[in-house]
């Protein structure tokens, strides 16, 4: 390891590529954000320059801050996509918690069934789903959106979470159990802070389809009052007219709170991966 | 105030049957330790005293109750693993206190029982600090004193010194046995380390392959083995073992502890050469390829200076000399 580390040309290499590859991952990201600052003629007469005072413009940010529900419906993505965060790790860590902790029959089968949902697109499921949601009056609700990725992130949740749980010292829990704690105790106060990394790790993976998600907000949920997002920005694509300028800014902006997120478990997600390898 | 009595314990993972059938009766303030190899049980029957594993079949009685059924924390027991497992998120104090709060113990009983074991372990520097923060010698003081502190009818060790380094060993060791006289506490131990079952216990119980191989004092395994087992895992170095047909006994098997073989460079019983020879300074451990006996150890106390290759004469003390049948069981 530290031969490589020395000889200069690898080094060299290396960064090499991953610089490479740096640029092509960030080029698109790059590439929306600097077009938003432009002006339409900008956008078009020069998409791949950066705004120069000639063609800075601030029009797609106005149009979209204009547009008045932008406000409204960056809530309702965030609702949506806390609540369902927050379910998704509550839900998945508990069953985590019950499949490696606790020997009963069937366990095993269970676990696979609980994964399954991996491999299965939740989207197979959409008219069921819808018809679901109308019985139950649910369609046009932020709770149908919330149900719906709730199930469809725990199957992973569940799958990573039930192996860390595994890792975590079957005395320590004993010891909580002869010191009288409740079950729910022990997974809450002794439990849960172990597995923090991984929780993080799983967040991240749960969050951004979730936030990015297209689908199921325009089949469940397309109400003015229940738009998301990423269904918002649809607003500017035309059949015969494309307001680019605002779709780039609301684009631009979308991407903030997820990028904000992801700072904050990222310390954390880098230890989940690695801490399975690296002890 | 803390006998125990095991009645036909048996326990089975699936097919597995790790406990055939334990019978055993503790009685009030012993030190009793268990002790075998690896996969022997022993701590699948701690486990099953603890409630921490209910067992197949049989009960558990503790101080006259039947306690089979009870979840651990109403049992009267505390219990010393092996990882310490500390509550990683509290204080030195809030670790030992934790199991009298949620019995609903009044402040300053916690405080006053908190201030008396911190004292006897010397802990009383460290109560604000975080099991981070310690040294493993000092997280195993303050697991012990979290067990301390419960006043149970019965402490669990489990493989307490496992996670520590020889010099460590040694003292907690002796810190566990003052403790035990001090508290007058009815303690049960479980190790792999024979030099730990010794140096501790009142009463040992073998165990192997899920059954009880003897129950006795620690003399009285040493000096009476009941079988070739026990013989053979009491006592270090191990007893050396010998076919019997080779020395043109009727016993299946002979053996003789490497203390209670004598040599001598010109004459004696089984002739050998040297193969290695081990100074410890207190004493030589001798291995001697004999023609007769085989490959055997011999301890000799005090230094004693021989070459590997030299021709040396071992002879057994014949009345410290073991008679084991086909069986296995000691012929007495």
């Amino acid at each position: 390891m530290s031969t490589a580390t020395r000889s200069l040309p690898r080094t060299i290499g290396a960064h090499a590529i991953l610089l490479t590859y740096t640029a092509i991952a960030l080029f698109p990201v790059i590439l929306v954000i600097m077009n938003s600052f432009k002006s339409r003629a900008g956008i078009f007469g020069a998409p791949l320059t950066p705004p120069t005072p000639k063609t800075f413009d601030l029009i797609g940010y106005t149009t979209v801050i204009g547009q008045g529900d932008f406000i409204h419906y960056f809530q309702n993505s965030l609702v949506v996509t806390v609540a369902s965060l927050f379910f998704v790790l509550l839900f998945g860590a508990m069953a985590a918690f019950a499949l490696s902790e606790y020997r009963f029959r069937g366990n095993s089968l269970m676990g696979l069934y609980l994964a399954l949902g991996i491999m299965i697109p939740i989207r197979l499921g959409t008219v069921a789903i819808l018809q679901l949601m109308v019985a139950s009056g649910l369609v046009n609700t932020l709770t149908a959106l919330i149900l719906v990725y709730t199930a469809q992130g725990l199957p992973l949740a569940v799958f990573i979470l039930s192996e860390f749980m595994k890792q975590v010292s079957d005395d320590l829990k004993n010891a909580g159990r002869i010191d009288g704690l409740s079950e729910y105790t022990i997974f809450f106060r002794l439990v849960l802070p172990l597995v923090r990394p991984s929780m993080a790790t799983v967040a991240v993976f749960t969050m951004i389809p979730i936030w990015n998600d297209l689908w199921f907000p325009l089949i469940l949920a397309p109400s003015e009052e229940t738009k998301t997002v990423t269904l918002g920005a649809q607003l500017f694509l035309g059949q015969f007219v494309t307001n680019w300028n605002a779709i780039l800014a609301a684009l631009s902006l979308a991407i903030m709170p997820v990028l904000i997120l992801y700072v904050i478990f990222s310390r954390q997600l880098i230890r989940g991966i690695t801490s399975g390898a690296v002890k | 105030m803390g006998s125990l009595k095991i009645e036909n314990v048996k326990k089975a993972f699936g097919p597995v049957e790790v406990l055939k059938g334990i019978n055993l009766e503790v009685t009030d303030g012993e030190f009793v330790v268990f002790v075998g190899p690896s996969g022997c049980g022993k701590s699948t029957l701690l486990r099953v005293i603890a409630g921490l594993e209910d067992s197949t079949s049989g009960r558990v009685v503790i101080d006259g109750q039947d306690v089979s059924v009870t979840p651990p924390a109403k049992r009267g027991i505390a219990m010393v693993f092996q990882t310490y497992a500390l509550y990683p998120h509290l204080t030195v104090k809030n670790n030992m206190g934790l199991g009298l709060k949620q019995a609903g113990t009044p402040a300053a009983e916690i405080d006053r029982r908190i201030g008396i074991a911190s004292s006897m372990l010397s802990l009383e520097p460290y109560l604000e600090r975080r099991p981070a923060e310690l040294s493993g010698g000092q997280r195993q003081r303050v697991a012990i004193g979290r067990a301390v502190v419960r006043e149970p009818k019965l402490f669990l060790f489990d493989e307490p010194l496992s996670n520590l380094d020889a010099a460590l060993r040694v003292n907690t060791r002796l810190e566990i046995a003052q403790l035990h006289r001090r508290l007058k506490a009815t303690m049960i131990y479980v190790t792999h380390d024979q030099v730990e079952a010794m140096t501790l216990a009142d009463k040992i119980v073998v165990l192997n392959a899920g059954r009880i191989e003897q129950i006795g004092g620690p003399m009285e395994l040493y000096n009476s083995p009941a079988n070739e087992f026990v013989a053979g895992f009491i006592g270090s170095p191990k007893m050396n073992f010998i076919d019997g047909a080779r020395l043109g006994e009727t016993a299946k098997t002979i053996g003789v502890r490497p203390e209670h073989l004598t040599v001598d460079p010109k004459s004696g019983s089984w002739k050998g050469t040297v193969v290695h020879a081990e100074h410890l300074g207190a004493d030589t451990n001798l291995y001697l390829d004999c023609e007769k006996a085989g490959l055997i150890t011999v301890r000799i106390f005090g230094v004693y200076d021989a070459e590997p290759g030299a021709t040396l004469y071992a002879t057994p003390d014949p009345a410290r000399t073991y008679r084991f049948g086909a069986d296995g069981k000691t012929i007495k």
